[in-house]
Order: C-alpha cells, then sequence, then structure tokens
C-alpha cells in the first residue's frame, strides 16, 4: 500500500468538502473494494475519507411503505434487521448472501453500489425493487442510476446518503455464487411492486440491468413457468474463467425461475 | 501405569500455543537492526532482459541496497540444484539447466525474480522495488507441457531444445504391448490431472542475519526440512561449511509439499545479510505466493487398461507428459516418475505396466511435490481406469476390484515396489457397508423426483510412505539419503526433550511423538517435549513429506529409547546389585525377575546424573541417546473411499451427500489427530477434484487464477461431514507397525468424486468429466451429450 492521507469527517458536508477539492482522494465506506486494491498497489489515493465516522449516515428506518437504508449500513445490519425482515425479507436475505461474516460486517450498502460491481448482489436489489438513491445533492432513480461496469450516475464528490427502497408485495432473490469469491455468477431479484413487476440480473452483465421480457411475462401470469422459456440473449454478457456468456444466459433463466418460486411461497 | 497411551486421543500439546496467537513464525522473529527485502519479479512469462536500471530504486526512502543478477553472478552464487536425478530412456542424465538466484539475462515465467531491494521498512522494500526499471523483449510464451513439446514451441532452455527434460520409462513395453493384443476388453481414457496451488496459511518467509563475530549465519525459515535446506543452501549454492549456518523452522503453518524445497529468497537473504551487514527479512503476501511457491500435479495422461473376458487386468500402459515448470525445484524430477509409476498396480494383481513420462519445461512456476506427489496422479490413473472399465464391462465397480484385489503379501508388484502388508477386500467391505451403498438405489430413485441425478463413486487406493531404503533411493537417482535421526535426552529428574529431524507444520508431532516416548517411557505426556526445526539443536534431519514422520522418524526415536533402555538396565542392575540379564523393563519400572526389587526409571534417570553409587568401570554417566534410521522398505497404507454426489443438472452443480473413508494406517498412536489428518487430505481432494484449477493463460502465461477470487479452495460447506473409520494390518518393518496418513485423502479422494460424477452422467453417454468439475464444466458436458443424443 502507498502511504496516503486519512480523513474522519463529522459530517456529510465536511466530506463532500474533502473530496471536493481533491480529484485524487476517494471516499472509504465499508472498505472490502478500495483497501484491498490499494493493498495490491492497483489504486493509489493521495487522501481516504472515511465516512465511518458520520453517524447521520447509518441507520434503518421503516415507514410509510419504504425501507429507507443509510449508505454506511453495513451488510449484517440489513441481514439481522427485523425490521427489513419483515418488510422486504428478500433484501435481508440478499444482504446475508453477502460476502462472508468478515465482508457482511465491513460493506456498507453505498460503497457496494457506488462501485457497481458488475457481480455485486445490492444493485439487484435496487433495480428490482425500483429504489431512490438518496445524495448529498439529489435523489436518483435506481432505473438511471447503474451507467456501465464500475460506472454510475454519480458526479464527481457526490456521496450516497440512503437508499429508499419500497416496499413490494412479494420479492426474492436468487444467487448463483462464484465458488472462489462468493459474488454473484448471475443473481436475479424478482419482485412484484406497487408499480408492476421488476426482474432485476447482477453479475451476468457489464451493470445490473432489467429483463422486459420476464416482466411482461410475469404480468400477464406470475408463475415459474411464465419465465422458463425467457431466455436472455448472451451477446452482451460477461464471460470469464467460471462461466461463459451462454453459461451466465442459461443461469438468468433458471434463477429467475427460482426467484419466482421462492416469491410465492 | 494406566491405559496405554498408543491409540489414545491425547489432546494436541501444541494447540495452546497456536490457538491463543503464541505461535512463533518465521515473521513473528524480528532481529535487533532487522531490515527488510522486496523482489523485483517478472510480468512476463518469457522474455529477455535488455536492461536494469536501479538508480532510482536506490535513492528511494529508506533503501539500503539493491541487488540484481549481476551482483549474484559476480558473488559466485551457484543455482538452486535439483535433488534428484533421472535417467532418461537413451541413459542420458536429464537436462538440468541452471535456476538462478536472480535472473540472468532472461526471465521464464510470471513471477520469476529479477532483483531484491533491501530497505529499513517493508513498504520502504515494496516502493523501491517499483522503481527498479527492467526493459524487457517479451518472447513468445507455452504453458502447456504437451504444446511445448511440438516443433515450433518457444524454447526455453538452450540445452533442452525441444523443451523436454527427460523422457523416462519402467516396464517391459513389448511384453505389454502383447497383453493389449489378446485383451478381450480395453478401456482407454485421457485426461488432465489439473494443476494447484499449494496455499498454506503461513506464507512463505525467510530471514537471514550474518554475524561478523563468529563469521555465521543464522536463517530463519518458513521450511518443512531445515537440514536439507541447509545442505542445499551451503554446499551446492553458497559454498559455505555447514557449521557455518544455522537454519531454523520454527512454528510453521502448512506446507503440503511447498516448503520442502530451496526457494531463490531464502537465498538472497542469507547472501544479503552479509552484504548489507544487517538481518534480511521477506514475507511473500498471497499474492506473491500464487506466482512464486511450487505448484503441484499438472500432468496429461492417455491411460488404458487391458482385460480378459471375465474382467481380470492383464495389461496397463500409461504415458503421461508431466508439467515441470520454467526450472526444475528440489524434488521436480522423481515425483512424476519414483513416486507416480511406481504406483500404477494400486491394489490389484495387473501383471505388466508401462508406463513413460515425458517431463517438460513450459513458462510456469515450477512444479514439485504437493500433498500426494505422485501418488494422487498414480490413483487417478487406476482408478478412473477400473471404474470405467466395470462399467463398460457391466460390471459391479466393488466386484471388479475384488476380481483383481492383491491378497497375498508380501507382494512384489510389476513396478518395482513390493508391498509388505494389507487387506485391501476388509477396507472395502468396511466402506461398503458404512457408505450404505446397499441402499444407494433407493437414495437414487428419491433424488431423481426432485429432478437431481445421484451418482456413487469408488477409489481403492495405496501409497508408499515412508521413501526408503537410502541404497535404493540413490540407486534410482536421489541426490540425499532418507533415513531419520532421532535424540532421547533424560534429564537428572526423569523429565524428558526429544530432539527429532520430522518436521512438524500442523501435524501434531508435540504429542504424537510424546506418546510413543511416555508410554515407553511410562510417564504423562506431560514430561516429554519434542524439539525439531532447529540445525542447531537437531544433530540432523530429513524433514516432512511423503507421511514419513511417524514411520521414519518415530522408528528413529524408538531406537534411541531402545539405546537408553538398555543403558537404563545396566544402571539398574548396579542400584539392584542384581545381573543385568536378569533385569526386565516394562513402562517406567525396572525389576529383578523373580524378585519384588524394582527401580523407577526417575530413579535410574537421577542416579545417571548423580552418579554416587554408579559403575563407572562400566558406564559413562548421563543418560542421552541418539539414533539414524533407515528403513528397509516403504510403508503401504491403502484403503476404499465412497463418494455419493447430487448434480443439479440445471445448473451443473454438484454436491457431494456423503462421504466414505476407511484407510489402513498400520497402528494408529492418536486417533484424534489422523481423523484430523484425513479430513484435511479429503477436502484437499476434494477441492482437486471439484474447484480447484490453476489455470495460466495460454498466449501471454499471465496466471489468471492468481488470487483467492478466481482460485477456490474449499470451504466448510463445499464439503461434507466425512464418515471415516480405520482397519489395521501393521506395517511389517517398523517396531511401531505404523504406515503414515498424511496424504491419504488427497490421494484417494479425486478419484472418488469423479467416479461418482460419471456414475451420475453415465447414462448420458458422458463417460469422462475433466478436474474440477465445476458447474460450469459439467453443465457443458450434460449440453453437449443432450445435443449428441437428441
Amino acid at each position: 500500500m502507498h502511504a496516503f492521507k486519512y480523513h474522519r469527517p463529522g459530517s456529510v458536508k465536511d466530506a463532500a468538502a474533502l473530496v471536493g477539492k481533491n480529484a485524487d482522494a476517494k471516499l472509504l465506506g465499508g472498505g472490502q473494494t478500495l483497501v484491498q486494491t490499494m493493498k495490491l498497489r492497483l489504486a493509489s489515493p493521495t487522501d481516504v475519507v472515511d465516512l465511518g465516522t458520520i453517524k447521520e449516515l447509518a441507520g434503518i428506518k421503516v415507514a410509510g411503505g419504504t425501507v429507507e437504508v443509510g449508505a454506511m449500513t453495513r451488510h449484517a445490519a440489513v441481514a439481522g434487521s427485523a425490521e427489513v425482515k419483515k418488510a422486504i425479507p428478500a433484501l435481508a436475505a440478499l444482504a446475508g448472501m453477502i460476502g462472508d461474516r468478515q465482508v457482511r460486517e465491513m460493506g456498507t450498502i453505498g460503497g457496494s453500489i457506488a462501485n457497481s460491481d458488475p457481480a455485486a448482489d445490492y444493485p439487484a436489489a435496487v433495480l428490482g425493487l425500483g429504489a431512490t438513491i438518496i445524495t448529498d445533492k439529489r435523489k436518483i432513480e435506481a432505473d438511471k442510476f447503474f451507467t456501465g461496469m464500475f460506472e454510475t450516475a454519480l458526479q464527481p464528490g457526490e456521496i450516497i446518503t440512503a437508499v429508499s427502497f419500497p416496499v413490494p408485495k412479494r420479492a426474492a432473490y436468487m444467487k448463483f455464487k462464484n465458488p472462489a469469491s462468493r459474488f454473484a455468477i448471475v443473481g436475479v431479484f424478482v419482485a412484484e411492486t406497487g408499480n408492476g413487476i421488476r426482474v432485476a440480473v447482477t453479475g451476468a452483465g457489464p451493470n445490473a440491468f432489467r429483463v422486459p421480457e420476464m416482466e411482461k411475462a410475469l404480468g400477464a401470469k406470475f408463475a415459474p413457468e411464465s419465465v422458463a422459456k425467457v431466455k436472455v440473449k448472451a451477446d452482451d454478457l460477461n464471460s470469464d474463467l467460471h462461466a461463459s456468456a451462454e453459461y451466465r444466459a442459461h443461469l438468468v433463466t433458471v434463477m429467475a425461475k427460482r426467484a419466482v418460486e421462492a416469491a410465492m411461497k | 501405569m494406566s491405559a496405554s497411551l498408543i491409540g489414545a486421543r491425547v489432546q494436541r500439546k501444541e494447540d495452546y500455543r497456536f490457538l491463543t496467537g503464541a505461535g512463533q513464525y518465521t515473521d513473528d522473529v524480528t532481529l535487533p537492526n532487522q531490515s527488510y527485502a522486496a523482489f523485483v519479479r517478472s510480468p512476463h512469462a518469457h522474455a529477455t532482459i535488455k536492461s536494469i536500471k536501479i538508480d532510482k530504486a536506490k535513492k528511494a526512502p529508506g533503501v539500503i541496497a539493491v541487488y540484481t543478477g549481476e551482483d549474484v553472478a559476480q558473488a559466485k552464487l551457484g543455482g538452486l540444484p535439483c535433488g534428484w536425478l533421472i535417467t532418461d530412456v537413451n541413459g542420458q542424465p536429464m537436462k538440468e539447466p541452471p535456476h538462478p538466484v536472480l535472473a540472468q539475462g532472461k526471465v521464464r515465467y510470471v513471477g520469476d525474480q529479477v532483483a531484491v531491494v533491501v530497505a529499513e521498512t517493508q513498504e520502504q522494500a515494496r516502493d523501491a522495488a517499483e522503481q527498479v526499471e527492467v526493459s524487457y523483449d517479451v518472447l513468445p510464451a507455452v504453458v502447456d507441457a504437451v504444446q511445448a513439446t511440438k516443433k515450433g514451441a518457444p524454447v526455453l532452455h538452450d540445452i533442452a531444445p525441444d523443451n523436454t527434460c527427460y523422457v523416462w520409462a519402467l516396464g517391459d513395453k513389448a511384453a505389454v504391448d502383447a497383453a493389449f493384443a489378446k485383451a478381450a476388453h480395453v478401456t482407454k481414457l485421457e485426461f488432465v490431472n489439473n494443476r494447484l496451488i499449494p496455499n498454506a496459511i503461513e506464507p512463505r518467509s525467510a530471514n537471514g542475519s550474518y554475524s561478523r563475530a563468529d563469521d555465521n549465519y543464522t536463517l530463519y525459515v518458513a521450511s518443512q526440512n531445515p537440514h536439507v535446506e541447509r545442505l542445499l543452501m551451503t554446499a551446492f549454492v553458497m559454498g559455505l561449511p555447514e557449521h557455518k549456518v544455522r537454519v531454523v523452522a520454527p512454528d510453521v503453518g502448512g506446507g503440503f509439499g511447498s516448503k520442502i524445497y530451496l526457494y531463490a529468497e531464502d537465498v538472497a537473504v542469507t547472501w544479503a545479510s552479509r552484504q548489507v551487514g544487517r538481518p534480511v527479512k521477506w514475507t511473500a503476501d498471497r499474492s506473491e505466493s500464487f506466482v512464486s511457491d511450487a505448484h503441484g500435479r499438472d500432468h496429461h495422461t492417455i491411460a488404458e487398461m487391458a482385460m480378459d473376458k471375465d474382467g481380470k487386468f492383464i495389461g496397463m500402459r500409461v504415458h503421461t507428459h508431466a508439467n515441470v515448470g520454467a526450472y526444475l525445484s528440489t524434488f521436480a524430477s522423481c515425483v512424476p516418475t519414483i513416486l507416480y509409476a511406481t504406483l500404477l498396480a494400486g491394489q490389484y494383481t495387473t501383471p505388466l505396466i508401462y508406463c513413460q513420462v515425458t517431463a517438460v519445461f513450459t513458462n510456469t512456476a515450477p512444479v514439485d511435490a504437493y500433498r500426494g506427489a505422485g501418488r494422487p496422479e498414480a490413483t487417478y490413473v487406476v482408478e478412473r481406469l477400473v471404474e470405467t472399465a466395470a462399467r463398460e464391462m457391466k460390471l459391479d465397480p466393488a466386484e471388479i476390484r475384488r476380481r483383481n484385489f492383491i491378497r497375498e503379501f508380501p507382494y512384489q508388484t510389476p513396478v518395482a515396489l513390493q508391498y509388505d502388508t494389507g487387506d485391501y477386500e476388509a477396507t472395502l467391505a468396511a466402506a461398503i457397508k458404512m457408505a450404505d451403498v446397499a441402499g444407494f438405489a433407493k437414495r437414487k430413485e428419491e433424488a431423481a423426483k426432485g429432478g437431481k441425478l445421484r451418482g456413487l463413486g469408488y477409489a481403492a487406493y495405496i501409497e508408499a510412505c515412508g521413501i526408503a531404503p537410502s541404497a535404493v533411493a540413490g540407486s534410482l537417482g536421489a541426490r540425499a539419503g532418507l533415513f531419520e535421526a532421532g535424540e532421547i535426552r533424560v534429564h537428572p529428574t526423569g523429565s524428558v526433550t526429544v530432539f527429532t529431524g520430522s518436521h512438524s507444520h500442523g501435524q501434531g508431532h508435540e504429542t504424537t511423538f510424546a506418546q510413543v516416548v511416555a508410554e515407553r517411557l511410562g510417564m504423562p505426556v506431560e514430561n516429554v517435549d519434542i524439539v525439531h526445526g532447529d540445525t542447531s539443536k537437531i544433530l540432523f534431519g530429513m524433514g516432512t513429506y511423503g507421511s514419513r514422520s511417524i514411520a521414519v522418524g518415530g522408528t528413529a526415536i524408538v531406537k534411541a529409547l531402545d539405546k537408553i533402555i538398555d543403558k537404563g538396565k545396566k544402571i539398574a542392575a548396579h542400584l539392584m546389585e542384581a545381573s543385568e540379564g536378569d533385569v526386565e523393563y516394562d513402562k517406567g519400572v525396572f525389576k529383578v525377575s523373580g524378585t519384588d526389587k524394582q527401580k523407577a526409571f526417575g530413579e535410574v534417570a537421577f542416579a545417571a546424573y548423580v552418579p554416587h553409587n554408579y559403575p563407572h568401570d562400566k558406564l559413562e554417566p548421563g543418560l542421552n541417546e541418539n539414533a539414524f534410521y533407515d528403513p528397509s522398505n516403504f510403508t503401504f497404507p491403502a484403503g476404499s473411499y465412497v463418494c455419493e454426489v447430487e448434480i443439479d443438472p440445471d445448473t451443473g452443480q454438484t454436491k457431494i451427500v456423503n462421504f466414505t473413508a476407511v484407510d489402513d494406517f498400520g497402528k494408529i498412536i492418536n486417533p484424534m489427530i489422523v481423523e484430523g489428518q484425513v479430513h484435511g487430505g479429503l477436502t484437499q481432494g476434494i477441492g482437486q477434484a471439484l474447484t480447484e484449477n490453476c489455470h495460466y493463460d495460454p498466449d501471454t502465461g499471465q496466471l489468471v487464477t492468481g488470487s483467492f477470487s478466481d482460485y477456490c479452495i474449499p470451504r466448510a460447506d463445499d464439503v461434507p461431514s466425512y464418515q471415516v473409520d480405520t482397519r489395521e494390518t501393521p506395517c511389517t518393518h517398523n517396531p511401531l507397525g505404523v504406515k503414515g496418513c498424511g496424504e491419504a485423502g488427497a490421494i484417494g479422494a479425486p478419484a472418488a468424486v469423479i467416479n461418482a460424477i460419471t456414475d451420475a452422467l453415465w447414462s448420458m453417454g458422458i463417460k469422462d468429466i475433466p478436474m474440477p468439475a465445476t458447474a460450469q464444466t459439467v453443465w457443458k458436458a450434460i449440453q453437449s451429450a443432450s445435443k449428441k443424443a437428441a
């Protein structure tokens, strides 16, 4: 790891000021990606701005048909929250599937979605539930947030403060894990929401994406067989040592089917 | 005396230290005035070095020195030696290209060490290493052993223009070919025994220091065999006398073979410590371990078994390309030959066996022994052939094994080894019962109702442990002895320190060896301490590998105990005014036969050190004995494994629902430790079968699986709760009757798992599946089988 300056701001405003004036500064959430890349000397920020000491960023609020999760809320807190389990059990279950115990104790929802790792779990829930990403500057709809591999709609220096999830009628997340990293090779989040059916896929493409054909089929009939015949095209999907694009395309259908089954239980 | 300590589940004495963080590993050793090293490694698989500029690095903060290949050449440091000479089919010695401590004008794999930076702190050394400017001319690379032997392949070493280290063979080819000509059935398979990265929990580490005061070097190193490390480093590389070098392997966190060898880093820090006049420490980070530790396996094999009409094996023919990597590591040459082809008889009476091995240099990290070393590869060949043959001949896989089991001992195999004892029927029968093979058909039916495919596979393995005797090994090319040394130091008040040349890095010697000594001397295990891993304390040692510790190291201790008891009898006879011939010894008590006279071991020990009443005319005072033991034969642990899997055809995911292992390790000293060794071995074997794969990009030679994000070692939720048991046929040629247990699981498990998967898929026309059988691999096989069927 190269040497860097470490900051612990007390407020979002102070944090924004620190990253605002320095293009080589990085925000530190739970450190599950940034610290690793720094240790590998692949990232060398001059300044690291730790959001961990900003109290207003952590916490879960359930009210008025939404679950609002503060950006610095650890995965373990979401997975273990009785309120989340009651309101959106699929969201709590998803958080409980991220990485391993150590990762879940450190990793944060804000850090996860800001990074937009193609294989991260949270983007599937954010997109699948049609969540709203709240930043220090504005509110961003989930459909406009994930713009590419490790790319989002966030402006330089913009800080996510919370993610607001509307409570769905029913939902489920099914994940086929990379056996080594435990990231999603394919993860499918299916939800029946007040605004219709949403099917979001993570792991398969450059960033999380929705599958309109599946949403349409499920809108007609919410049953596993509705998605069983819907195949996504392999052309734009990721391909690596662990899974070819064809295999990922196949798994999207299998996991979607299983997610619908689970949502119906 | 209470119940015997032999066979007792004594809790591991070392665990308190390890579990409370009190272990002292090499990286925990920080010496006064410590400095730190970082290595500059090649980012290319194959390249010539045009220039190395070190000026910037030398001026970087905290830097003490920077050394390159030029410096080690000027210092006349030799290359890293290979410990086993293989003579090829034409009677020529194998090709032994130089293996320099720092690259000499050329790099041959990603991670090859090019320069070393010594600095005040580890971070400064690493920062400065990035400032070393190396200019490369990148050359085409080859990572696959078969490809490397083809015409036009990139050439690694001038002395091996076809990249071939040797072509070696064992057996009578003409006789084997004749057997195949009259076979009723021939089973043929072609497969890759996948390359593995050992990944001990403690990364390699070395801390060299030089004392100007007495012209001595000390090297702390994470090693499985400090004496051999010292011998190779002093005699072959640095040209130093051994008495000027002390090698200490303190607590070592796992090795699995990867810490047997003399590595360039060990030499570099030792040499550099004298240049800079300060201790120099290096510890690999995990990324560095992935690219620079010696890897394991990597065979490409075509194997055939010939049978008569009843499924009796009449001949076996095997041709293997073994990847040895870019340079010959310490024991690289003997693993795919002496430790492989000689095991191809397995548990069977196959009368004729021919095996040819082509060892090949490639642009990959050196390949050497890894848990099992040659024997997992051999077992995979034998047991995949046997199971496939049974299926092809429509025989029960257990029945074909029974028809071919060796039943009379000693048994001379056609591939050089002579098995002393065993009972293969017994372990197979026990495994079949324990695994409830009888209920399998019903379980398969149940699984099918849920859309899952069940399969059951066997593996009946044999291994040769405690490689020996030295004379035979020497005639086969070994450049070292294969004995072990032990010393018993009895203290005046009767407690005991034992010095062993074996090395414990997870095996639990401090407990097992203490049980052996305490039982014989009639004292609690707490009164016995085991010391290992320090050339300044221990007479000599050949270290720990090949499941040899209890069979060879343990026997050396028993021989030393014999001498202690012999001397004790003489002292006791004097004390009791009896003739020596009348003194009997049993568990800590010397008795005069036919009388009630007796002396406790402690009294005799005290008399030896406070010799007021002592036979000074016949005996020296003191009670301290040592022994060297060179075994007369290998030991032959064997066992039967049964694996049951369930496959999800929609995803290709395999789940091991049951794994049964029944092993014959001869006499067992501590069943709890043995079970732990079996569990660990099985998990590594299952890792090879299902998840682990070292993958180099075939074009660039980059290591694709260079971290735990891509290289999958199995975790607790990847493996079932094992069912393990043992049967016992004591080894006939060592006094403890022990055989060794460290590698068995890793040897038998891969074949059992793949046999189970192919059983589940057999009806789809899938005869073989490559390792690791990942979900994608199985899914693809199912896809192409259903396309063929359509």
